[in-house]
């Protein structure tokens, strides 16, 4: 049972990574009313559960719940967004298309619309590796993924934000000339 | 040409993953494989796009204030501090008040009102009923391999079935019971002189039930999702011993 002494460290080992659980939930789910909503309630269930923590890295174990809450959220809300993942290699979100991004002046503007075309799993990958900077051990605890399949996996998301994004330039110059 | 290494090994080497043997193996490799040096340009160039895009977002304040709030909720500390200082609470006189605003504390935890969703109560319900005479089993026994096949065509799914006796919690038997319309598993493990009702079923949205934990009606309840299969625990054994045969199920 918790109590206030589990509270104190709760707030101590967990909290210093709501931004890691906020930048995490924004990218699963693409804006942020939403995952500010699945952030509070991953929390809620982290501290729930805070009794099954036995130490370790406390951010890994966060983001395990934050990415297990946003994919329930998904089913729940969105289902369609997760029903197209296993043609992720041959399906293209609207998002992608090359024209809307290469209207997008902002380089910025331009990689988020990119990040956000990718399956939510190619997404989790990309976000805990390049924002978060986790190790592929890390990774493999918060998504699930096998270890040995973490680097296949992030090689494949890599591929295809860098083909995503290419297109878009390809795009840019066909419209320029 | 097509060099197997450019497909993830790289990736490896790019994020200082490969041991100090591969790595070197690695380097001496991308001194002449020119697909190597230009698909690892990629990576780079990629990477230091993230980087500079500034896309990293943080938590707001606004967010930061809600999960505090929401946590001193849960806690109901908040409540209990807003009527005794924290100082009262450590003077040991106050010991007795103390342990009254722990109790309190806990009750508000533990019987959280708008956690109950209607599917807890028909848990419960479920749970009574099958303590009525010849109603807890329809399969008796102490083995898992007779429980567990028993279940086997009479419902579309496997709930995983396994005795904990070793741990105090000794498989009894098993039946099927049928909640919100749908067929459920209910496995039945002893505690003392408790019952208490494994119900198991498969992840149907409509029916989720959060993690949670209350009671009702003097019966206890644990309830929790795994990654297909959705568990709730009722008895009315005490809260803690629900929550050790939760983690035995789902160490």
């Amino acid at each position: 049972m918790l109590d206030p002494q589990d509270r104190i460290r709760f707030e101590q080992l967990v909290l210093p990574h709501l931004d890691s659980a906020a930048n995490l939930a924004r990218w699963m789910l693409r804006n942020r009313a939403d995952s500010d909503d699945v952030v509070q309630e991953a929390t809620l269930r982290a501290y729930r559960f805070f009794e099954r923590f036995h130490g370790g890295d406390a951010r890994a174990w966060l983001l395990q719940i934050v990415r297990n809450t946003c994919y329930t959220w998904l089913q729940k809300n969105r289902p369609s967004e997760l029903m197209t993942e296993f043609d992720e290699e041959v399906h293209q979100r609207p998002a992608a298309n090359p024209e809307t991004l290469a209207t997008q002046a902002d380089d910025r503007q331009r990689l988020m619309l990119a990040l956000e075309s990718l399956s939510p799993r190619f997404r989790e990958v990309l976000v805990l590796r390049e924002l978060e900077g986790c190790s592929y051990k890390e990774i493999g605890e918060i998504t699930g993924i096998p270890i040995g399949t973490v680097m296949s996996t992030l090689s494949r998301a890599r591929e295809r934000l860098r083909q995503t994004l290419t297109g878009a330039a390809g795009a840019a110059a066909k419209e320029a000339s | 040409m097509n060099c197997e290494l450019a497909q993830t090994t790289i990736h490896g080497y790019f994020d200082g993953e490969l041991d100090a043997v591969r790595s070197a193996e690695f380097e001496r490799h991308l001194e002449h494989c020119t697909q190597c040096q230009s698909v690892l340009e990629g990576i780079e160039s990629l990477h230091m796009q993230l980087q500079q895009s500034d896309l990293y977002e943080h938590a707001s304040p606004q967010l930061r204030e809600k999960v505090r709030k929401q946590l001193a909720q849960a806690t109901g500390a908040e409540r209990v501090a807003a009527r005794h200082s924290w100082k009262r609470f450590l003077v040991p006189t106050f010991g007795a008040l103390a342990a009254a605003a722990a109790v309190i504390a806990i009750m508000l935890f533990v019987v959280p009102s708008r956690t109950q969703s209607p599917l807890t109560a028909e848990l419960i319900d479920a749970h009574v009923r099958s303590l009525q005479p010849g109603h807890l089993m329809d399969v008796e026994s102490t083995d898992q391999h007779t429980v567990k096949p028993w279940f086997d065509g009479k419902l579309d799914f496997i709930p995983p079935v396994s005795d904990y006796a070793a741990q105090g919690f000794p498989l009894v038997g098993g039946r099927l019971d049928v909640v919100d319309g749908h067929d459920v598993a209910a496995l039945v493990y002893a505690r003392r002189k408790h019952f208490i009702n494994v119900f198991v079923w498969p992840n149907r949205e409509k029916e989720s039930i959060a993690d949670s934990s209350g009671s009702r009606q003097g019966y206890n309840w644990v309830a929790w999702q795994s990654r297909d299969m959705q568990f709730c625990l009722v008895s009315d054994a005490a809260l803690s011993d629900l929550r050790e045969l939760r983690d035995l199920i789902h160490p």
